[in-house]
């Protein structure tokens, strides 16, 4: 039996110490195509991803990158869609292809037993698409109906009009997708982006999971014969133009809630405040114990959910804080989120605080360094930026010495309020 | 494979340990036996509901989250029609906390009105967000009650309206909290780098002492069997019309629900699946067609719903699912479709046993269905599956008066 006061009283912390991380082994295949390879966890499959430098960014017109990458699976120079989607699937392996604002990445997911039937078609699919235009024009279809789902929704309108409202019109993070510009996309333009960002051009393949007999030898085979063409990055020259008007509203008749983003653009990785600011973050809106949530939805109920962010991408950055509210109450929850920014500013954390946030950063990253995809993914986190593993134990030692003084000051320099712009998407009548 | 030990309290209390030393991170995962279907009608979304008070403290412990932070530890729960599942990981070390919370809130609720209030209205907004202020949101709130007439599965987990969740009182929370929030309702699954003996003497510690106060027997309606087609539909302020159709089928214990499991993936999972390639791809009826199973405790629904291209009728759209239900009905499908659909769920199973929570989940699971070791034999049950089996599923799942259709219409 334990005795009730007992339970009045945490069982004793240890700390987490040192966190070793495994580094990824560096290989090359002939024609100069890096290899990661992460060894690491228990069962018998692993993930083969190609990472191209082909996100959004560098596309001359909008979709362009988003339905070059969608459409890689839909027929090659030896395979129609249908036969690529049988040989993934009698095999039970994943093709996941996936892009964002910087890079654009192929993912197989497979058991090990039956990579070598697999590689063939990734192959196939990452070097040699086709782009078949009867194929692109059922995606094309399908996306834009798509499209015209989420335009119904409150968060997506807030999303896309956000980017453009923290990058400006003109910038390539900044610039989104209309209705027209799904008719423009055809065969000849995903194949021309194809060839401009994915063939020929130097890209990035990373194994994680318990590592298949002969990799290397395998992946040399298929990935490791054709010429490679090394670019340099054309210097951006575009520059980041927030709006200057700060408050802005879009309506959206009969919603029951408010979609609301506040932010501005914000440095990268490589900013020597961002691991700091990543503490700020945390405390503001990182995490279900910060302000925002026991604030806003804890103490008074106004949201589901609310969080805040940072995005470290490779030609810029940003931080927003989002949230679905009830309609009636967004006003008083935009307050409610203008008073916690300005407590961050004048007052100090207090210590009790802060030791709780770091001991929660720590064992977030333990669990984010987690089996091998997590280890994946640590490490694509910091080679986009040309950063080594090293930087976490960077972070780790952030998250440990930071003091309350810092983050005030991170919040006094970074987070004025003058300089955040509000986004509501929402019923007309219910703001201040 | 998944290796476990597994030992009851005196309490009644399921205690189930997976030992995985390739991690730094622990998992606990406790399972109430307690869902949707215990709800009475009017005072649907209660199950739920409650998932949320649990975390507005227990009796010593004002605030469940800030000493699970402190260690380390990050959390959540979700509930469903048959049950609400808590889950947390945390660093080993501080694997303790995780006794000391958990057992706290099973000993003793704090039952703050504060808490109650706040949380009728985030539940409110949550129910809002996802169930009415999203296009298609309010689908299950028209499907549930066309294919279920008695049972409790005739209301969605978020409640039927909110009106139910907002009438909240407190004595209803502290009535549902002493039926079901009992050691012999409940499974908990301990899985990460752990001895054993340790997690023995822990939940003998933490947990041994909380007493059995409720009778948590239940008497669910039967749903009787469905004799005539159902349908309904809908006007929304939607963009595009969609269908849905789902048939009665089995539970997730019954002999058949492998086949019934597989049957659904032949016919919507993937690229290469039956629907998608002959309706999305061929057809071009749908932008996006789905079929799957429901593998509730209590008899469930074999589900298939698709977004029509603008431009389709749903009775056409409607028309090319029956024809597709049809082939797979009359016959026989070749080894090959089959040996597919069975290395995916192979992978899969493969994949669901990468990290301790997600083993930690499979054990409760499993140990619900009727015994932990159920989860190292499912791939042999899909396995044995044969076309016959499989024709044989379908016919009887497959029956035009088995079937509920729902034309989700665009304005």
């Amino acid at each position: 039996m334990i005795k009730s006061d007992l339970r009045k009283k945490q069982p004793p912390l240890k700390s987490i110490g040192e966190i070793k991380l495994q580094q990824p082994k560096k290989h090359t295949l002939d024609n100069g195509v890096p290899v990661y390879l992460i060894d690491a966890g228990t069962q018998e499959l692993s993930r083969v991803e190609l990472v191209f430098d082909a996100g959004s960014f560098y596309q001359p017109q909008p979709l362009q990158a988003y339905f070059t990458n969608k459409c890689l699976r839909e027929g090659t120079e030896s395979f129609n869609s249908k036969s690529i989607a049988e040989t993934f699937d009698y095999y039970g392996a994943h093709l996941k292809v996936n892009i964002d604002k910087d890079r654009a990445n192929i993912s197989l997911y497979s058991l090990n037993k039956h990579l070598d039937k697999l590689l063939p078609v990734l192959y196939e699919v990452a070097i040699k698409p086709s782009f078949p235009d009867d194929e692109v024009q059922v995606i094309v279809k399908k996306q834009r109906q798509e499209y015209l789902v989420n335009m119904e929704k409150v968060s997506f309108i807030a999303g896309r009009k956000f980017s453009n409202l923290i990058f400006g019109e003109k910038h390539p993070y900044g610039k989104i997708a209309k209705m027209g510009d799904y008719q423009n996309i055809e065969k000849k333009i995903l194949k021309q982006y194809f060839e401009e960002r994915y063939r020929d051009t130097e890209f990035t393949i990373i194994v994680s999971g318990k590592m298949p007999d002969n990799i290397l030898k395998k992946l040399n085979q298929y990935f490791g014969k054709h010429h490679i063409n090394r670019k340099t990055e054309a210097a951006q020259t575009t520059s980041i133009e927030p709006a200057r008007q700060l408050s802005h509203f879009i309506e959206k008749k009969g919603t029951l809630q408010s979609a609301i983003r506040l932010g501005k653009p914000m440095f990268n990785k490589l900013h020597p405040d961002y691991l700091k600011f990543k503490v700020l973050n945390t405390i503001l809106g990182g995490y279900f114990g910060s302000r925002l949530m026991t604030n806003i939805r804890e103490d008074k109920g106004y949201t589901y959910g609310i969080g805040s962010g940072i995005a470290s991408l490779k030609h810029g950055g940003m931080f927003y804080i989002a949230s679905e509210i009830g309609t009636e109450v967004t006003q008083k929850a935009l307050d409610e989120i203008f008073i916690e920014i300005e407590k961050l500013r004048s007052s100090l954390v207090p210590e009790e605080e802060l030791k709780l946030v770091k001991n929660y950063m720590a064992g977030n990253f333990l669990r984010s360094a987690d089996g091998p995809f997590a280890l994946a993914e640590l490490f694509k986190g910091v080679h986009t930026f040309n950063l080594s593993m090293g930087y976490y134990s960077e972070y780790l030692k952030t998250i440990k010495n930071i003091t309350t003084e810092e983050i005030r000051d991170l919040a006094v320099n970074y987070l004025q309020p003058e300089s955040i712009i509000r986004l509501v998407v929402g019923k007309d009548g219910t703001m201040g | 494979m998944i290796n476990f030990e597994k030992f009851t309290l005196n309490n009644g209390l399921r205690v189930i340990v997976h030992q995985d030393a390739s991690t730094p991170i622990v998992a606990m995962n406790i399972l109430y036996d307690v869902g949707a279907r215990d709800e009475t009608p009017g005072k649907t979304g209660f199950a739920h509901l409650f998932e949320h008070l649990m975390f507005g403290g227990s009796v010593n412990i004002p605030k469940y989250d800030v000493p699970l932070q402190k260690a380390g530890g990050e959390n959540n729960a979700f509930t469903s029609n048959d049950v609400t599942n808590y889950y947390l990981t945390l660093p080993k070390q501080n694997l303790e906390t995780a006794f000391w919370l958990e057992s706290d809130r099973m000993y003793k609720l704090a039952f703050s009105e504060k808490s109650l209030e706040v949380q009728r209205n985030v539940v409110s907004e949550e129910f809002r967000q996802t169930h009415l202020n999203q296009p298609y949101g309010d689908v299950w709130l028209l499907m549930r009650p066309l294919a279920y007439k008695v049972h409790p599965y005739k209301w969605p987990t978020i409640g039927e309206k909110i009106e139910h969740i907002t009438n909240a009182k407190m004595e209803d929370v502290k009535a549902f909290y002493g039926k079901y929030y009992n050691p012999n309702n409940a499974i908990l699954v301990v899985s990460g780098d752990v001895e054993v003996d340790e997690i023995k003497k822990l939940a003998e510690k933490w947990f041994g002492p909380t007493e059995n106060n409720g009778n948590n027997k239940r008497e669910i309606p039967v749903e009787p069997v469905q004799k005539e087609a159902r349908f309904m539909e809908v006007e929304r302020d939607v963009p595009l019309d969609a269908v849905y159709k789902c048939w009665h089928m089995c539970s997730r214990t019954d002999e058949a629900y492998h086949a019934t499991d597989l049957l659904s993936d032949m016919l919507g999972n993937g690229n290469s699946s039956r629907l998608y390639y002959e309706l999305v791809k061929n057809k071009n009826l749908f932008s996006e067609i789905n079929a799957f199973v429901m593998g509730s405790m209590d008899k469930g629904l074999f589900v298939v719903s698709g977004n029509l291209l603008k431009g389709i009728k749903p009775e056409d759209a409607e028309a090319a699912i029956n024809n597709e239900i049809d082939k797979i009905r009359t016959s026989m499908i070749d080894e090959k479709e089959l040996q597919k659909v069975k290395n995916k769920v192979e992978s899969t199973l493969v994949f669901s046993e990468m990290n301790v929570l997600d083993k930690a989940m499979n054990l409760a699971f499993a140990e619900l269905a009727g015994d932990a070791e159920n989860v190292n034999l499912e791939a042999g049950k899909y396995q044995a599956v044969t076309p016959e089996k499989i024709l044989d599923t379908a016919a009887n799942v497959f029956r035009p008066e088995n079937c509920s259709t729902l034309f989700y219409r665009a304005k």
